[in-house]
């Protein structure tokens, strides 16, 4: 037992030399790259990978249009790390900014305990992380105004419905996805007073069968569009919209966080998307952080002003009265004339005051 | 919305969601009654839906068209029936711990699943498939009044073929030689020894059917709801399977009725919270009433679940 424990321990020894070597090795030649002036940045994205269609791969291409903007060189002066499991994220953290990253960026709400944590170690390293707030002095927390780009599909759905029945699938009741759900009430009751909404949370974001289950209980009350705040649980919903679709009975389904369009296919399903803009955001935080100001300790937000959220460029199954009613609202609450509610209570008195 | 409007929504739906649960719950049925525990269902049931998610992929490409799900499915069969075996030598040649070298197949299918995923397709997850699993009416049967619109409308075929498959196998177990070899085997295996049957023989042949089970199961999971392969597209179904199974008593019926059971209170609550009189209910009791339900059953109305006698042991030649 006793040489076991020896023989572990020196192996733990030898792997932590050769680790603490290899970053040395890096450190020292990024340091001989870049002197001061050179700002560098760089990211972790969680498991999804950076191709995963979303937001990781999003952000990727928000900090490659920073990195082009300012002719930083890929690989020394911006990068990323990928995350194959839960357990690389803090390690991938600890090691960009022992890289001396200017600023280094965790991509999702997953590594909100790590950044924490890393952000109490190192208290000079800037992070900064996405989609969810974490309380640290040198974390930026970038969160987006998911309400109004709901709003927007809202009235979409509002002015396209045929039943005057529509539908929102939630993934887990949670602040977050309240957002989501209030603001689509409101556009949809904007657009269309007349407009029942049913709404349901399937408390899971990745249980496709169950999305399946409501999206068909929901079309089969006769609503025709369904807007989905759910993950994965939401391709559910698209598997039962292509189903009715194939049988000859049109519905849509309403994508959210990036353009969904090819999720739709063959059938064409998606009728419009509610996208989350992160590469803006990256883009946005980065120049802040380049020019000395770092928003560290405050919650950013990203909403219509700031283009952050908004409607996918695939607008072909859109009318052009329902896009015109889209850019009138955008400008409407970019002058503050409409506030969209993101609470339930709000919501309540947002009815309450149309009704006036 | 009238009482049989809402039993339109529900009984569809939940046929829909029992057909992996009931073929992967067969496997089950298939390993466990030969006296090998098989936990591995999960990992099995993964790998057959990663199989199943590239293989209609691929078929696309290749130009099958709606034949590439099919295809998937017979890939996804072999695939799993290979990826039991590392289990069956395990288990049973080496005599290791079953629960153990269950798990393991738990762990290597989530990890090698992704790796290849990454590997081909250098992404987190796998195209979405376009040719799916269809929903339709059965036709002829789905014009019997009630019945007609309750089970064989709106429906995937490959629920009906779950449900025959059920019935296959319960020909093959309690109607064959074989079978009757399989339960003996799960039960006394001393015994089924000195009657000259091959114990380790009947067993290879049990677990390798019964990862071919399984990974149909998983490839149907994602030809008819999922539509990809992730790393959270198989999450927990595979136990689910389990609990069928051991609800189901390890009868091949039983294992059916029970996964179909486990549909049903899904389904019904999804739907509850849309129905008039149970709307009324905050939906966390909806949520939970599957599994409420579950351990009232298994409490209450099913008796005592016996499992094969032999089950988890390794048999050795010649010890009492």
């Amino acid at each position: 037992m006793k040489k076991r424990t020896g023989v572990l321990l020196s192996l733990a020894l030898a792997a932590g030399t050769l680790l603490s070597a290899c970053g040395k090795d890096e450190g020292g030649g990024s340091n001989e790259g870049g002197k001061k002036d050179a700002f560098k940045v760089a990211m972790v994205t969680d498991t999804g990978g950076v191709d995963d269609k979303s937001f990781n791969q999003s952000a990727w291409e928000g900090l490659q249009k920073f990195g082009k903007d300012n002719h930083l060189k890929k690989g020394t002066d911006f990068k990323y790390l990928q995350s194959t499991s839960a357990s690389d994220y803090a390690p991938n953290l600890n090691s960009l900014v022992r890289e001396k990253f200017d600023l280094v960026y965790g991509i999702g709400f997953l590594m909100a305990e790590d950044i924490k944590k890393v952000a109490k170690q190192q208290p000079n390293a800037h992070l900064a992380l996405v989609d969810m707030v974490v309380p640290e002095k040198n974390v930026a927390s970038i969160t987006f105004k998911e309400h109004e780009g709901s709003f927007l599909v809202g009235l979409i759905a509002g002015m396209q419905t045929k039943s005057n029945k529509v539908g929102f699938v939630g993934g887990v009741d949670s602040e977050l996805i309240k957002k989501f759900e209030n603001g689509f009430k409101a556009g949809v009751k904007t657009a269309n007073p007349k407009a029942e909404i049913f709404v349901q949370y399937a408390g899971d974001f990745n249980k496709a069968e169950k999305g399946q289950a409501i999206a068909n209980t929901f079309y089969g009350k006769g609503a025709d569009i369904i807007y989905h705040a759910a993950g994965g649980t939401g391709k559910g919903v698209f598997t039962e919209a292509k189903n009715r679709s194939k049988n000859g009975k049109k519905v849509w389904v309403i994508g959210v966080d990036r353009d969904q369009y090819e999720e739709g296919l063959p059938e064409d399903v998606t009728l419009t998307s509610m996208v989350k803009r992160v590469d803006t955001a990256v883009d946005q935080v980065s120049r802040d952080t380049k020019d000395g100001k770092f928003p560290g300790g405050k919650v950013v937000e990203f909403g219509l002003n700031e283009d952050g959220v908004g409607i996918a460029p695939h607008k072909q199954n859109v009318t052009k009265e329902a896009l015109a009613k889209v850019d009138e609202y955008k400008k409407k609450i970019q002058d503050g004339s409409v506030t969209v509610p993101k609470t339930d209570k709000e919501f309540k008195k947002f009815e309450a005051d149309m009704k006036k | 919305m009238s009482f049989f409007d809402i039993l339109a929504l529900i009984v569809p739906a939940a046929i829909v969601s029992a057909a992996p649960l009931i073929l992967t719950a067969l496997g089950g049925v298939f390993s466990e009654r030969s006296g090998v525990v098989n936990i591995g269902l999960e990992g099995l049931m993964m790998f057959g839906a990663f199989l199943g998610a590239i293989f209609t992929h691929y078929g696309e490409q290749w130009g099958l068209g709606a034949a590439s799900p099919w295809m998937s499915f017979a890939v996804a069969i072999i695939g799993g029936a290979l990826f039991a075996v590392p289990h069956a030598v395990a288990s049973i040649s080496l005599k290791a711990d079953q629960v153990v070298s269950g798990v393991a197949l738990n762990f290597l299918a989530a990890g090698l699943s992704i790796f290849l995923t990454k590997k081909l397709f250098d992404a987190g997850q796998t195209p979405d498939i376009q040719e799916r699993i269809g929903k339709g009416d059965i036709p002829v049967l789905s014009k019997i009044p009630v019945i007609g619109d309750l089970f064989f409308s709106n429906a995937y075929s490959t629920s009906f073929v779950a449900i025959f498959l059920a019935f296959v196998v319960w020909y093959i177990i309690y109607k064959t030689p074989f079978g009757l070899r399989l339960r003996s085997v799960g039960e006394h295996p001393m015994a089924a020894d000195t009657m000259g049957i091959n114990v380790n023989k009947t067993r290879y042949i049990s677990v390798i059917i019964g990862g071919a089970f399984a990974g149909l199961g998983g490839a149907i999971y994602v030809a008819s709801i999922a539509g990809n392969f992730t790393q959270s597209t198989i999450s927990g179904q595979g136990f689910m399977a389990l609990a069928a199974m051991i609800f189901g008593k390890w009868h091949p019926l039983g294992a059916m009725g029970a996964a179909l059971f486990f549909g049903l209170a899904q389904s019904l609550s999804i739907t509850g919270e849309q129905i008039p009189l149970l709307k009324n209910i905050p939906d966390v009791y909806l949520l939970i009433a599957p599994y409420v339900l579950t351990i009232l059953a298994l409490a209450g109305f099913v008796g005592r679940a016996d499992a094969p006698k032999a089950s988890g042991q390794p048999y050795e030649k010649g010890k009492r």
